[in-house]
This record gives C-alpha cells, structure tokens and sequence, in this order.
C-alpha cells in the first residue's frame, strides 16, 4: 500500500478516531500513516451491529407480545449472546434460555436479577423493563 | 491526587499489543518501534479456530494470542516483565494507584466494551485489548491507548470495569510492567531468530494454523451457501476479523513489512529489503480480498463463495513461496 493509497473514505464507525496503518512513501520507506478508514471496514462493521440490533429489536417485539422476556432484548442490546452470557454470568445456557420465559423471569429472585443486571452493566429495575 | 510518569510519549500504532510493548520498552530505555516489536517477538500468524466461537462465528486470527508479542520482546531483550492478576477488582485498582504512585508506566489487559472513549459501533465484548495506564488526575486515568492517535482519560469505574470484564480471554485485571530489561540492542542474530520462528509458524504442520489454516479456511468458505444470510455475516466477519479487530490480516502484512525493511539496515541482512516490498504486496492483496467480500456484503456483487475461496487459496499459495524464500534467505 502506498501513502496515497491508504483509505480516508471516513469510516463513520471509528466515530471521530483515525486508525494507523503502515504504507510506503514516495521514498519507498514504510510509515505509519492515519487513516479515516474505508467503505470496507464500515460495511462489515455495521454488518455486525446491524445483525445485533435486528437480534434486539426482534427479541423486544416478541416481549411486548409477552413471549420472550426483557432479558432476551437487553442482552442482544448489549451485544452479547446466550453463550456470552452464560460465561459471563456463570450460569448454564439452558437456565438462561429458561429465564427467557416470561413467567419464569417474573419470578426470579433478587439474586440472579442482580446477577444478570451486574453482568450487563445496568441496574434491576431497568433490566424488568423495556426501553 | 494526581500521579504521572515522566517523560512518558504516547505513540499511535497500528495493534494494541506491539504498540504497548513498542511504547512500554521504550520508556523503559530499549527505544524499539512498533514494527521492531511485532517482528522480533515473531507475532505474525494465521490462525482458524472453528470450536471458538464469537457471536457464533469462528475465531480467525492474523497474528499469535494475547500476550505473545510482550512475552517474546522480554525474551529477546533478555529482560523480565511482573504479570500479575487479581480475584478482587478493588485490590487490582489499588495496586494500580500504587504502582502509579512510585512513578511507574503499567500496562492493563482490558474489555473493548467497556471502555467509553472508543467509537459506540467498535464496541464489541473483546477482552483482549491492551492499554497502558501513565497517571491519574483526580479520578481520571491518564491512559495511552495504542489505537488512538491522542492519549486518553478514562473514569475509575469505568476502568474497572473494563479490567474485570468476564467471558473468553478474561482479563482477570492483568497489569504489568517490565522488571528488568538486560539487553538493549536488536542485533542481526536476533532477528534472524525470529524471522525463522515467524516462517516455522507460518509453514508448520498443524491444519488449522499458518497457511495450512487459510485453506482450511477456504475450503469451509466454498462450502457456504450462496443465497444465504448465514453466509454473506460469516464472510463478513472473516473481514472484521481481518479488517477491524486489531488492525487485521492485511495490517499485519503491512506492519512486518515495515518490520523486514527496518531490518534490513542491520549489518547483513539487506536483502530483507525486497521481501518487505513483496510482503506489501501481499498485503494489497489481502485487501483486494476484503474489498470483494465487502461488495458482495452490499449486495453490489452477487455472492459468489467459490470466487472468495479461491482468492483466500492464492493468498496461501502467495504466502507459503514467500515464507519458503524468506527461511532460505535467513537460515
């Protein structure tokens, strides 16, 4: 890659950060030059978040229709899935896959709430209900 | 109370781990560049680990596990860098204040995810980031992220978290700090040493890892269905992983490159001139790759797996000749 070569199409996700890539200069020496990043690295990126959020919102559809649980929408909206979860938490995927159940989560004690709330950054109360 | 480490400069990269070891070693009195770092500690790899799953998809990495750059360099340098990880997150804050409090320049394993001055869309449950933390105002760590072209600050908490993120890779608060550094010179033994480790990896004869491991990655990539969600996420994420997370496959070409042409002003080893230029050539190739699967990602090209496996299989084809010259010309 040479200099003028390295990509500043402004890669939306990188927010306001410029990445460093090593390209050749009109010496042939290789530099670090800051990059605004490419189309490419925006594609896969929001391919990624995309599938996320449409994870997300089709697990909030399925809660307001009272078939899934918010625990379900709020660890899609965290980015994180059952697997993820389950390591972070400490507890088994098919608990966690139980706890999905509306009337099962309605029911839980404080402990395993808390557990849940503390693994996905947020506090209880937020985690019982939908955005 | 504010604490700092003097003199400490803060120099952007390229990857999280050589760029903290480069900038790490170099505020400890072995000045050594990014580039020099990833190179002697032989970082570069291909890596295709079905059974680890991320988000559900495999892990394909472009370059050794966490810690092998930092580990490699204090070999080379003959030196001895303190790891040390906490149960207790409170204790692993304290004994971050403490050791910044004796001047010292200390670096984390970190979650990505947790770390609020990195782009809302970057943000992914990755725990193997790597920062440096140079002093504290108040209740703001003074941190040099490698990744980002300015220092940053970053609130205690929010550090913490960051620091005891749970899940695969777990950082468990890592910290460390180089105890004793007994050699400072980079010699053309040294990197010869590591040259030859990078073309063992590169060539060996486990299926999954080096060349062996792109094939193995095209053949599951011309298996793919072609009118398929599944599929066109599974390429993109074989992308991310070479584009985004840590700099990537073609960023890595690119950074030995900058590697072998460094090396080559060290007395007999010139000829590592050439095979930087044909490494970045390489690299734009990689690129080529990425840019392929990203159109058809947006549906400019039609899916076409087999047109992507093959390019995956002259990428392997390109980087075992290239290995195999390189080995010879060192050996």
């Amino acid at each position: 890659m040479e200099v003028n070569e390295v990509p500043q199409e402004g890669n939306r996700t990188l927010g306001h950060h410029r990445k460093a890539l090593y390209a050749r200069d009109d010496s042939g020496r290789v530099i670090i030059v800051p990059s605004r990043g490419s189309e490419v690295d925006e594609t896969v990126t929001l391919q990624a978040v995309e599938r996320m959020h449409a994870f997300a919102d089709d697990a909030k559809r399925r809660a307001y229709a009272g078939e899934t649980s918010p625990l379900e929408y709020w660890m899609w909206a965290k980015r994180m899935d059952v697997a993820l979860l389950s390591q972070v938490t400490g507890l088994w995927q098919w608990r966690i896959r139980r706890h999905f159940r509306p009337a099962i989560f309605s029911r839980l004690s404080p402990r395993l709430l808390a557990r849940y709330a503390e693994a996905l950054g947020m506090n209880i109360e937020a985690l019982r209900r939908l955005p | 109370m504010n604490m700092l480490a003097e003199g400490f400069q803060h120099r952007h990269a390229a990857h999280c781990e050589s760029g903290v070891a480069a900038n790490m070693f170099t505020y400890y009195g072995t000045p050594i560049s990014e580039a020099m770092a990833f190179g002697l500690s032989s970082a570069l790899s291909f890596a295709y680990l079905p059974f680890v799953k991320i988000t559900g998809f495999p892990l394909i990495s472009y370059r050794m596990p966490p810690r092998f750059i930092l580990k490699g360099l204090s070999k080379a340098f003959h030196s001895r860098i303190h790891f040390e990880t906490f149960r207790d997150p409170q204790a692993g804050m304290q004994r971050l204040d403490q050791l910044l409090a004796q001047g010292k320049l200390v670096g984390l394993q970190t979650s990505v995810y947790w770390l609020p001055y990195f782009p809302e869309d970057m943000r992914f449950h990755f725990n193997a980031h790597n920062l440096l933390v140079f002093g504290k105002e108040g209740d703001d760590y003074l941190i040099s992220d490698p990744v980002g072209e300015e220092p940053q600050r970053c609130a205690g908490a929010d550090l913490q978290r960051a620091r005891f993120a749970k899940g695969a890779l777990a950082p468990k608060g890592l910290l460390y700090y180089p105890e004793q550094i007994r050699r400072s010179e980079i010699s053309p033994h040294l990197v010869r040493k590591a040259i030859i480790k990078t073309t063992r990896i590169m060539l060996g004869p486990i299926p999954l890892i080096g060349v062996r491991g792109m094939r193995m990655l095209a053949r599951k990539v011309a298996s793919l269905k072609t009118d398929d969600d599944y599929s066109l996420n599974y390429v993109g994420h074989i992308v991310r992983m070479q584009e985004e997370i840590g700099t990537g496959g073609a960023g890595f070409r690119f950074l030995y490159g900058a590697f072998l042409q460094e090396a080559s002003s060290l007395p007999g080893l010139s000829m590592l001139a050439d095979y930087a230029d044909r490494l970045m050539t390489i690299g734009d190739e990689w690129r080529a790759f990425a840019l392929a699967t990203a159109r058809m990602v947006k549906g400019r090209d039609p899916m076409n797996p087999e047109t992507l496996a093959n390019q995956l299989r002259a990428l392997a084809d390109r980087e075992t000749s290239f290995f195999r010259d390189l080995k010879k010309v060192v050996a």
